[in-house]
């Protein structure tokens, strides 16, 4: 439709000269800081909210242990905190289910969604493929408010006298359906469900931003086959987020209805303390369908921005390029079509069909060839490459072995059969802890440490940094590998007490083992606190590309203002994996030096 | 750049950059992804639809005997049969299809507003908004009276336990049939409903600002044609919902 092309360059960020007459303005400091559109601002403010809930989260997650590791103990030392949730130095055990529910959803959602990809999106996308700022920055803006107004009524909900939703994060009705089955089920519930719906506003908002940014404002000569990987992923992870968000707003508005307007969607021939319902005709199972249409590919979500970072760091470290460049793209591409055909294997002992499950099963498997190719190309990159052990470094080395050793358990658990004997156990929490709870952590973590000086104009300490490594990498895995085994002998997750079961007895020191890992990993993270905030104010000053990258964002000065670039954008020539190019005077070609500066490394066909 | 070898330039490709790939602006861009994902939104609703469907008995008899009970679901012709103005009379999906026929009536009207925002027609514009503004009020006017029947039911109505017989459908009974047919009936077209409620508001505000020459003066009538595509949108879910409910 040729008459479509309305000229709309002034709508365009893209547009420099426009932008340059806004460098100079100077801003209140409440839409500089607080109600800012610029990305940068929108990803530090994603990055604290981040941090602050993983810290609660991490606190739940504690509380829960001391419960799990020390059954006997009296508790009356932390009635200050929890107040009447300790009765008689006891942990309550509805209370108990709020706590798994609680940690579970605000690390997948606030810390591993939001945090993770609100956070890296925001701040690489304009940054690494040269633009200047966001698609919207105003759609931006909103969608980190509409993350606060869901972090705020998440939070109260953990205040509620009849405690935040307890049903555990998937929610499933009937128990999250009745606000009659646990307290929990109340108010908590309602809060959540509110929480949820600002939530998926907000990721909407962002995702859609950050796909139209990528497809829309990439500086000349930044093909597709040209973007960084952290580009890729975080593309693939919004598209993930735009199509499966939806349905989870679908899945829980159903559940209002069910709530709180006496319709039957989920809810069939049900008895509550001697009462029967009046519902008819509803399935739960269609709950965990629509549930898990989200909450497959949400597990995507959350590791998809960590091996995008995670590629980009150990090429730049190993200064190799990476292995299988297009490999990596379409593995990527792989995983992220597959994440939407294999949710059911969340549900093998629903009653569904054995047929079924057998297909999701196959399904289920073939996701091990796009993750194995991803973890042979990372290995790949590191052999024999000039490594620098930076700390970015060694938690992107740390991702891939957690990613090694929990996706090794995933093959088990995919197996329909199989599943029967661990579903439910301390073996999936095991799993799922590692690869995609610890992993994308520490993708995380290497992004934070690799892209501070970026962020912040200053280093992160090192010293601090191998110290929060050691600690953590050490400790995720005490945590979770005595775990495997308590959970292949049966122990079934979300239980407040094991104690009254002959057959556990044996395990109560394995227990004590884990939580007091748990709690000393958690401890670690406060390192990593300290390290983060007196580095903002006290740390060394960065050089403008202090790990000698390729990518774009390192050519920007080292606090880059409002618009990225006080002078035009740099334009891209080539690929930015060019790490120790034969005959190139650096071992680092950064992505906007143009072939003809580099005559004696350019190879016959880069002149393509 | 003073030399223009190819070792210089950056390419220029349709995809390399520095350019609007799929030729469409950014705000037109997520208005298309935002209407991808309320796709998913409506299709986990139709999928819930057929899934409940699938757990309730179909009626096997014949059409002449039929008559409403919670044993099966119920036959659409039967249940949506009425007219406004024709009480008694039994018009099987005839003011369904007039509501139908009204709403993609105001699709071309869009379209045409859309047309002339490309002629920079300002007068055409308004007149053409203005009809989709009415066509889809219209619409949600028929929405509600087909709701209001629905509510109020039959002359029959249904035999409960205790004798006394109940009148129409809510969220909670249903005198056509299994009370999850009134639930989808209620959710899935009130959500469409509320869609296009809020289209109206949009077009609405399209309407004021066209009148105003907010777009004149922008040279370009974009935002009429992002609004248009939300509009189509909603009317092609309402061919969805209409199959699912009263075809199938």
């Amino acid at each position: 439709m040729a008459s479509t092309d309305i000229s709309l360059h002034k709508d365009v960020h893209h547009d420099h000269e426009a932008h340059d007459d806004h460098d100079h303005h100077d801003q209140h400091f409440i839409f500089k800081y607080i109600f800012s559109q610029d990305h940068k601002v929108i990803a530090k403010q994603f990055l604290i909210t981040g941090i602050i809930w993983a810290f609660i989260g991490g606190a739940l997650s504690s509380i829960f242990r001391i419960q799990l590791g020390w059954p006997q103990a009296t508790l009356e030392w932390l009635e200050p905190i929890l107040g009447k949730w300790v009765e008689g130095g006891k942990l309550n055990p509805e209370f108990y289910l709020g706590l798994v529910t609680m940690h579970g959803t605000i690390m997948v959602f606030f810390v591993l969604t939001a945090g993770l990809s609100g956070t890296f999106s925001n701040f690489l996308i304009p940054l690494q493929i040269g633009a200047r700022d966001m698609a919207s920055g105003f759609l931006n803006m909103l969608s980190y408010w509409f993350f606060f107004l869901s972090s705020i009524v998440m939070f109260l909900s953990l205040f509620l006298e009849t405690g935040p939703a307890s049903a555990g994060w998937t929610i499933y009705p009937p128990l999250s359906a009745l606000p009659q089955a646990i307290p929990g089920s109340g108010a908590g519930m309602t809060m959540w469900i509110v929480a949820m719906a600002l939530f998926i506003v907000s990721s909407l908002l962002g995702s859609i931003n950050y796909i139209t940014t990528v497809i829309n404002l990439r500086t000349p000569g930044m093909s597709m086959t040209k973007l960084p990987l952290t580009i890729w992923a975080f593309f693939l992870t919004a598209i993930l987020g735009v199509l499966s968000f939806p349905v989870l707003f679908s899945c829980v508005l159903l559940l209002i209805f069910d709530r709180s307007f006496g319709t039957s969607f989920y809810l069939s021939e049900i008895y509550v303390a001697g009462e029967a319902l009046a519902n008819v005709g509803g399935s739960p199972i269609l709950f965990q369908h629509l549930f898990w249409f989200l909450g497959h590919p949400e597990v995507y979500i959350v590791i998809l921005p960590g091996f995008g970072i995670v590629s980009e760091i150990i090429a730049t470290n190993a200064r190799k390029p990476i292995f299988g460049y297009r490999a990596m793209i379409g593995s990527m591409l792989g995983i992220s079509l597959l994440s939407f055909i294999v949710w059911a294997h969340h549900m093998f002992v629903s009653g569904m069909n054995p047929f079924l499950g057998s297909v999701f099963m196959f399904l289920t498997l073939i996701i091990a060839v796009p993750s194995a190719v991803k973890v042979f190309n990372w290995i790949a990159t590191l052999w024999r490459g000039n490594i620098v052990f930076t700390v970015p470094m060694l938690f992107s080395i740390g991702f891939v072995s957690l990613f090694i050793s929990g996706g090794l358990t995933g093959i088990i658990l995919g197996n329909s059969a199989l599943d029967i004997q661990v579903h439910n156990t301390y073996f999936v929490v095991a799993h799922f802890h590692l690869v995609m709870g610890s992993s994308a952590f520490f993708g995380m973590f290497a992004g934070v440490y690799h892209w501070f000086p970026k962020m912040f104009g200053r280093m992160m300490d090192e010293k601090l940094g191998y110290v929060h490594f050691w600690l953590t990498f050490i400790g995720v895995y005490m945590v979770f590998m005595p775990m495997h085994y308590v959970g292949i002998a049966g122990f079934p997750r979300r239980y407040y007490s094991w104690t009254s079961f002959d057959l556990f007895q044996s395990f109560a020191n394995i227990n004590m083992y884990i939580s007091l890992a748990a709690i000393i990993a958690w401890l670690a993270q406060f390192i990593f606190a300290f390290n983060f905030i007196y580095s903002i104010f006290r740390g060394r000053r960065a050089s403008a590309n202090p790990w000698r990258s390729n990518t774009l964002e390192w050519t920007t000065p080292v606090l880059p203002g409002h618009g990225n670039w006080p002078g035009p954008i740099p334009v891209v020539y080539r690929w930015p994996y060019d790490y120790s190019k034969p005959g190139a005077e650096e071992d680092f070609i950064p992505q906007h030096i143009p072939y003809s500066q580099t005559q004696s490394s350019n190879l016959p066909h880069d002149k393509d | 750049m003073s030399t223009t070898t190819t070792l210089e330039q950056p390419k220029t490709g349709t995809w390399d950059g520095g350019n609007e790939p799929m030729k469409a602006s950014y705000g037109k861009l997520m208005m298309w992804f935002f209407l991808l994902s309320d796709t998913f939104t409506f299709a986990a609703f139709l999928t819930t639809y057929g899934l409940i469907r699938h757990r309730h008995n179909p009626y096997i008899g014949t059409a002449e005997d039929f008559t409403f009970s919670t044993a099966y679901w119920p036959i659409p012709e039967k249940v949506f049969n009425a007219f406004p103005g024709f009480h008694g009379v039994d018009l099987p999906l005839a003011f369904v299809a007039l509501m139908t026929m009204i709403l993609i009536l105001s699709s071309v009207t869009m379209v045409l507003a859309v047309e002339a925002g490309h002629r920079m027609d300002k007068q055409d514009v308004q007149k053409w908004l203005l009809w989709t503004i009415l066509f889809g009020s219209t619409f949600v006017a028929c929405q509600a009276w087909e709701w209001a029947h629905f509510i109020t039911g039959s002359d029959v109505g249904m035999l409960m336990p205790d004798g006394t017989r109940f009148f129409g459908a809510n969220l909670a009974q249903n005198e056509y049939g299994p009370v999850l047919f009134a639930d989808l009936f209620f959710f899935i077209t009130g959500f469409h409903g509320t869609h296009v409620f809020s289209g109206i508001v949009l077009l609405i505000i399209m309407f004021v600002n066209t009148v105003n020459g907010t777009y004149q003066r922008r040279g370009h009538y974009e935002m009429v044609e992002k609004v248009g595509l939300y509009w189509h949108f909603v009317d092609l879910v309402w061919v969805f919902v209409f199959t699912f409910f009263y075809l199938v």
